[in-house]
């Protein structure tokens, strides 16, 4: 399958003629392509070493420094480039998790009903009823720090939205006319499952997934100011945070504020692009 | 005959209130189908004629086991397939098929057009995917879809009603079936084309010498169209008659006022008899015969029991006491 199949010209047609969601979109879209490929090339984009000693501590931003240093004399824009890195890691990893559990449960508990529907459910509705960063604390705290733990924890967190659209959608698009058309030319479930009813739901899913990451990203900043998230010294941007709170009171803002921007940033980025795609494709979806 | 219903029936239980369900414990049924007996013979084309509500579409479906009966025989090609299961029935589906009243919701948005024609040869592995796609190519040319490698991958979208509507008949005709169901194929489609689309059907019916249901509202198209009428009237058979007896001598005053709601090209002041009030529900059917409330002719057994189908002539039956 082409890429044209799957986001095809008409999309960005779409995009360009849909004003405001268009614009909110391509923005979105540039800040998570930014920090894809500051993700990505951290080592050629960084000035410094993350987690070395560069410069005295708590030097203001300057032309050395462009961002100053932390306490510990870190370069503060090479801590944010690596912690880039980071994040994108454990969103990629709860995510593909997440989607990994959430879709394949919510297209069979759809599709199928009955009782194995009423269980899983029960089961998300529960997980569900859970504030996500109460959540995601209680799951890190028995899991531990780590990239790897930080993203299964996120990812309990996001499996029953997932789960919920997708079955949501389901429910009405297996009452549909081409559904049963495909029974009627003899079909098996499995088929109409994979062809026939998640191609059709794929809206849904990137709608859900760029939501979704948007809260993710603060979640995991959440977790790491908590120190329940990635080790240190790896760069993090909920640890700088943390970190350089402490210094705030004593004059020193930069530590705490740039780490503050770029969480607020990529949460941004997410949000505009799924705020902006909900409204575009639901629009001509449903 | 390849298709053969007896006695069939279908009832759809009601869903009550919570505080209905506390003060009765009586189910309450829409009775969609109640008692249908037809036959379609080899080669032939039975429509199945009423009004919106009258079950056509639901006793379409029943035969084809989309839906299960509640009751009664479906003997399909001198096989009783009323209780037919799982893989022998999927199996089977590729000799029944069936063509939707709604070009726009009958395909896979998601899937171009060619994908759609060839998914039933691939379901029931009658050709590789190499010869698939030959002939599915060739099956688009044959519904006047060309240029076909062209129209092989297209989206629905980007196709208009008529020519939906000829991708499936494709679909459902790739398979060689020995049955198709066609549930009003052409009520949505512009007045314009509806000739275009009945003709390819029927061209289909001469080069495949297969059977057609045709569901329809419009006695006038069941007439360019069909060999033998049947009539339903809520829930049941009313009249049912080769075309010639039923529109040169219809019995049942339902069917008289169903042709005289044709319009014609030249009317003349006759008096048309035309009927008052709507097809009652399901649930509640009127005692005796079911269209008595309605009826121009009605006597005062007609509310006390109900008539049954009987044969006034050859191979022409109606259930009304006036012709008893």
């Amino acid at each position: 399958m082409r890429t044209t199949d799957l986001i095809p010209r008409e999309f960005w047609r779409k995009i360009r003629d849909a004003g405001i969601d268009g614009y909110m979109v391509i923005v979105g879209l540039m800040i998570v392509i930014t920090a894809v490929i500051l993700a990505l090339f951290a080592e050629f984009i960084a000035p410094y070493d993350p987690i070395q000693r560069v410069g005295p501590p708590v030097s203001p931003p300057s032309t050395q420094y462009l961002l100053g240093t932390d306490s510990i004399g870190r370069d503060v824009l090479s801590r944010l480039i690596y912690g880039t890195r980071t994040i994108m890691i454990v969103i990629l990893i709860s995510t593909v998790l997440s989607m990994s559990v959430g879709i394949p449960l919510g297209l069979i508990s759809g599709y199928i009903g009955g009782k194995l529907d009423r269980l899983l459910s029960l089961i998300m509705d529960s997980i569900y009823a859970f504030p996500g960063l109460i959540l995601a604390i209680a799951v890190a705290a028995v899991l531990g720090p780590g990239i790897y733990n930080t993203s299964i924890s996120l990812a309990v967190v996001y499996i029953p939205t997932y789960f919920r659209m997708i079955r949501g959608h389901v429910l009405s698009l297996r009452e549909t006319i081409f559904v049963e058309a495909a029974r009627a030319i003899g079909a098996k479930d499995r088929r109409i499952m994979l062809k026939y009813i998640l191609p059709n739901t794929l809206f849904i899913i990137t709608v859900v997934f760029s939501l979704n990451v948007a809260d993710a990203v603060l979640t995991e900043a959440g977790l790491s100011f908590l120190g329940l998230s990635v080790a240190s010294p790896t760069p993090d941007w909920g640890f700088d945070l943390k970190n350089g709170q402490r210094y705030f009171l004593s004059g020193y803002w930069w530590p705490v504020t740039f780490p503050g921007i770029a969480i607020f940033l990529l949460a941004l980025g997410f949000g505009l692009l799924g705020e902006g795609l909900n409204t575009i494709l639901g629009k001509e979806e449903i | 005959m390849i298709l053969e219903t007896k006695d069939l029936k279908k009832y759809f239980p009601v869903t009550k209130s919570f505080i209905e369900r506390l003060f009765t414990r009586e189910m309450k049924y829409v009775k969609a189908i109640d008692g249908v007996s037809i036959d379609v013979r080899k080669g032939e084309i039975l429509s199945l004629v009423g009004e919106s509500g009258s079950g056509k579409t639901t006793l379409g479906k029943l035969v084809l086991r989309l839906i299960d009966p509640t009751d009664g025989r479906i003997i399909f090609d001198g096989r009783d397939i009323t209780y037919l299961k799982g893989e022998e029935l999927r199996r089977l589906r590729r000799h029944m098929q069936i063509i939707y009243q709604d070009p726009y919701a009958s395909l896979n948005p998601r899937m171009k057009i060619g994908e759609s024609i060839k998914d039933p040869l691939i379901i029931h592995n009658i050709a590789s995917d190499q010869e698939a796609y030959k002939m599915v190519l060739n099956m688009l040319e044959k519904v006047g879809l060309t240029p076909s490698e062209h129209f092989y991958g297209l989206y629905p979208r980007s196709l208009s009603g008529g020519q939906r509507q000829r991708v499936a008949i494709a679909r459902a005709m790739i398979t060689n079936p020995k049955f198709v169901v066609a549930d009003e194929p052409v009520s949505m489609i512009d007045v314009s084309l509806r000739a275009s689309i009945l003709d390819l059907m029927l061209r289909f019916k001469h080069d495949l010498h297969l059977s057609y249901l045709f569901i329809t509202h419009d006695l006038a198209v069941s007439k360019y169209i069909s060999d033998r009428i049947a009539v339903m009237y809520l829930a049941k058979i009313v009249e049912l008659g080769d075309v010639y007896s039923i529109f040169k001598k219809p019995l049942h005053p339902y069917t008289q006022a169903l042709i005289s709601a044709i319009p014609v090209p030249y009317p003349r002041r006759e008096k048309k008899l035309s009927l008052s009030g709507e097809i009652p529900s399901g649930i509640d059917i009127p005692p005796g015969c079911r269209f008595h409330p309605r009826c121009p002719f009605k006597m005062n057994i007609c509310s006390e029991e109900e008539p049954t189908l009987r044969r006034i002539e050859e191979g022409h039956y109606v259930a009304c006491f006036l012709h008893q």
